[in-house]
């Protein structure tokens, strides 16, 4: 047998552990920010590109696709090579691969703060970095799937299932939910409207927790923890029913999001029932990966690493234990909105892939350098202040979404509501937000302590770019070694013919659920009484996707009691049909205001922009100031029109023509009303005297952003009367 | 709304034939062996070539290091 020597490439790996580090320092420095914005609202004042809304994209796209991003190709670039006994397929790949990561990182820091976003969780990166992202990732897939190609190791490990799944699986989904049509340079909308786009986004939204944070990290889990632990697996063949398992029923239950809104019942219940299914693979990978310490266990006692998998382990078993009871749709009927999510989200980023992350990157940096762990007193201090944190991060969190999401219920015996001022929930659980900005605190501190602790370790040791390696060359397979042989032996020697059946699998979940919707006119009760939003509403729409206020705000009352009556009327999914974007939420620091339109006055809601806390004492709502500043842009106005029509909201060539006019006119309307207030026309009116008399420019108010935002809020959901509700509800009896 | 069980019919025949080749497989003893790649991932294949400084191989290596870079 021909024994062969290469090398393996150990400098990438390096390179994306530096950066796993960086930017989860920074990622989680700006959620730190945003924890202390709930406790300070106008910590940022005044400075648009530091606000609340624009930083909590930039905060959830920094710790997923920044810092977890990195870690999965740090892992998946060490592990990938040593388990099929080859060097990367390209080392030009690799690097095209690493580079071009690190300046989508760079291009979504710079675009976020400045309000370029499509306002969809997770994918809310304008069109060109979108296209950026689809051409980095097929690098890495067709980097991954070349070196399966020319390895030396004939049976495909688990681990390497677990990285093909997730490539396949994430190119799919980002394709599908990013298709948009561009406006401009930097501005797009969804090609979807209204409830197709809330399926396709949160089929999207759930695969991305699946399959960025979940499937990768589990590969990284079988190499890591029997690595770190010198341990087999538990069980191999358990390993492999949890693969399958997990891949073909985890792309059904992105509706879960989404349960009692307009969404399609049998869309709502057939995620629910994927939902719960999911925790029999779930908890078998845990248990899988917590028996591999079986034997051992004196060990994870003194070994940093496997203490901090451990906790990551147990914080997978537990997030995976709480997605399918979320799903229930009882209990999500409390939970949703609420805090409570926020508590769940932070258990599977901070236990398990944060510590997951930390464990693989102590077990990794000394190997990588030949040497030993700089400080393992530093190391241990980090996990008991990482785990602390995470406690004072979640339990707080859990304590809040409960108690502010019964308070949204509480009715008295005469039927009205308790807590009927939104604000009187939010004021309750400050010092759970308290709590969680300590929490928070510790785990940063945690992880400096790490960087820290690397930094010096790195220094002592020398680092070994390219890690000499031998392996027997693959024989053929001969005609005798192939007869008799079982399908999924066939399948394990066949890297291609594995992923397009992955893919036919996932492929399948995302047809049943995406195509009847959108085909399936009956699902969405056409409205007649619903119309396309007036140009200055339209751009005023623009404002709020800008400004990040679905981050707060959702617009989606759901059918109960408690809704209907702080609200108004729930929300039907014909009301949605033109909205490209939805902007249904998925959080409620703030109230929904899917029916705001006509409930408050212009000047209130000027007043409230300018200063929330003038109108709504304890508001942790921040000022928006700029919006009543900045004289708004309205020269796009018809290009973002005519994109609109293309996507089929019935704007007439009329329409299109006569908009700066419409603009004009509803814009002149609004300034009028705000003059009905004495104070604004005082304050007003000196402003004008002031710029008159020092010869600046004066900005109208009319043609100021602030206009159009208060035209588009005064016109939400105020399409449908209570009438015409109840005469589509008996005709779709 | 007939595309609904048309969908549904085509997804339900598929994972079917999933099921059905999981089954076919577990007959077929194709977990046998679900044992060795567990424990085969554990040994280390890196070379240590200051161990041996004065055989001959160490020439190869240096070679096949700068053709593999």
């Amino acid at each position: 047998m021909e024994i062969q020597q290469f090398s393996y490439d150990n400098k990438i790996v390096q390179k994306f552990l530096y950066a796993t580090m960086l930017w989860g320092v920074v990622g989680m420095l700006v959620g730190l920010l945003l924890a202390f914005m709930f406790l300070f609202p106008n910590i940022t004042d005044g400075i648009s590109w530091l606000s609340f809304g624009r930083l909590r994209p930039l905060h959830t796209n920094a710790v997923i696709f920044a810092f977890v991003g990195n870690a999965i190709f740090a892992g998946v670039y060490y592990s990938t090579q040593r388990l099929l006994k080859a060097r990367m397929f390209s080392d030009f790949m690799s690097n095209f691969n690493f580079w071009g990561w690190q300046l989508i990182i760079v291009a979504a820091a710079i675009t976020l703060p400045l309000g370029y976003t499509t306002s969809k969780e997770y994918a809310e990166l304008e069109w060109p970095i979108d296209i950026a992202i689809a051409i980095v990732w097929v690098v890495f897939g067709w980097n991954l799937i070349g070196t399966i190609l020319k390895r030396r190791q004939r049976h495909l490990y688990v681990a390497i299932w677990f990285y093909l799944a997730t490539f396949v699986t994430v190119a799919v989904l980002h394709i599908f939910n990013s298709l948009e049509l561009p406006v401009a340079a930097l501005k797009s909308y969804s090609v979807y409207a209204g409830v197709q786009d809330a399926l396709v986004q949160w089929w999207y939204g759930h695969n991305a927790v699946a399959f960025f944070l979940t499937t990768p990290f589990l590969g990284l889990m079988y190499y890591f923890v029997p690595k770190a632990a010198n341990r087999p697996i538990y069980s191999y063949r358990l390993s492999i029913v949890h693969f399958w398992s997990l891949i073909f029923i985890y792309i059904w239950a992105g509706p879960h999001h989404l349960l009692y809104s307009s969404l399609p019942d049998w869309a709502q219940n057939l995620g629910v029932a994927f939902s719960v299914m999911l925790i029999a693979p779930s908890w078998g990978g845990m248990i899988n990966g917590l028996l591999t310490l079986r034997g051992v266990w004196d060990k994870v006692r003194t070994d940093a690493t496997l203490k901090f998998m451990v906790v990551a382990i147990t914080g997978y078993g537990m997030a995976t234990f709480e997605g399918p009871m979320l799903s229930l749709k009882n209990v999500n009927a409390i939970a949703h909105f609420s805090d409570w999510i926020i508590a769940h989200v932070h258990v599977g980023a901070l236990a398990w892939n944060g510590f997951l992350t930390f464990g693989m990157i102590y077990w990794l940096v000394p190997k990588m350098f030949k040497t030993t762990l700089y400080s393992k007193g530093l190391a241990n201090l980090h996990f008991w202040i990482g785990t602390l944190g995470i406690i004072l991060y979640a339990l707080p969190m859990y304590v809040a979404g409960f108690t502010q999401a019964l308070m949204w219920k509480e009715f008295n015996p005469d039927g009205s509501l308790v807590y009927g001022n939104f604000l009187e929930t939010v004021t309750q659980i400050i010092p759970m937000y308290w709590m969680r900005a300590i929490g928070g605190t510790m785990f940063l501190v945690g992880m400096l302590i790490m960087v820290y602790n690397v930094i010096i370790t790195i220094r002592k040791g020398s680092s070994v770019e390219d890690e000499l390696a031998e392996a027997p060359a693959l024989t053929r397979v001969s005609k005798r070694r192939v007869a008799g042989e079982t399908f999924h032996s066939w399948l394990e020697r066949k890297p291609v013919q594995l992923t397009i059946l992955a893919t036919v699998a996932i492929l399948i979940g995302g047809i049943v659920q995406i195509v009847p919707t959108i085909l399936v006119k009956s699902n969405i009760p056409t409205i007649t009484s619903v119309k396309p939003y007036t140009p200055l509403e339209l751009e005023g729409r623009d404002l709020y996707i800008r400004e990040g206020c679905v981050g707060c705000h959702s617009q989606m009352i759901r059918p109960f009691r408690s809704e209907v009556e702080r609200y108004g009327e729930y929300s039907k999914a014909g009301e949605f049909v033109y909205d490209h974007p939805f902007l249904w939420g998925s959080k409620r620091t703030g109230p929904d205001l899917h029916r705001i339109g006509g409930k408050y006055s212009d000047n209130w809601h000027l007043n409230h922009m300018y200063d929330p806390q003038s109108t709504s004492s304890g508001s942790i709502m921040p000022a928006y100031q700029w919006l009543v500043i900045n004289e708004h842009d309205r020269s796009a106005t018809q290009s973002k029109m005519e994109a609109m029509v293309k996507l089929g909201v019935p704007y007439t060539d009329e329409d299109i023509t006569n908009a700066p006019q419409s603009m004009a006119e509803q814009a002149t309307q609004i300034e009028k009303n705000l003059y009905t207030d004495p104070e604004f026309e005082k304050t007003y009116e000196a402003d004008k005297k002031y710029a008159q008399e020092n010869g600046e420019d004066f900005i109208e108010m009319r043609d100021r952003e602030i206009v159009a935002l208060i035209a588009y809020l005064q016109r939400l959901g105020t399409d449908i009367k209570i009438k015409e509700t109840e005469e589509i509800i008996s005709q779709n009896k | 709304m007939s595309v609904i069980y048309v969908l549904l019919a085509i997804s339900i025949s598929v994972a079917l034939v999933f099921f059905a080749a999981f089954v076919f497989s577990v007959k077929r003893g194709q977990y046998d062996d679900s044992y060795t790649p567990s424990v085969r991932m554990l040994f280390e294949d890196e070379l240590l070539p200051d161990l041996d400084e004065n055989e001959p191989e160490n020439k190869e290596i240096e070679l096949t290091k700068s053709t593999n870079q």
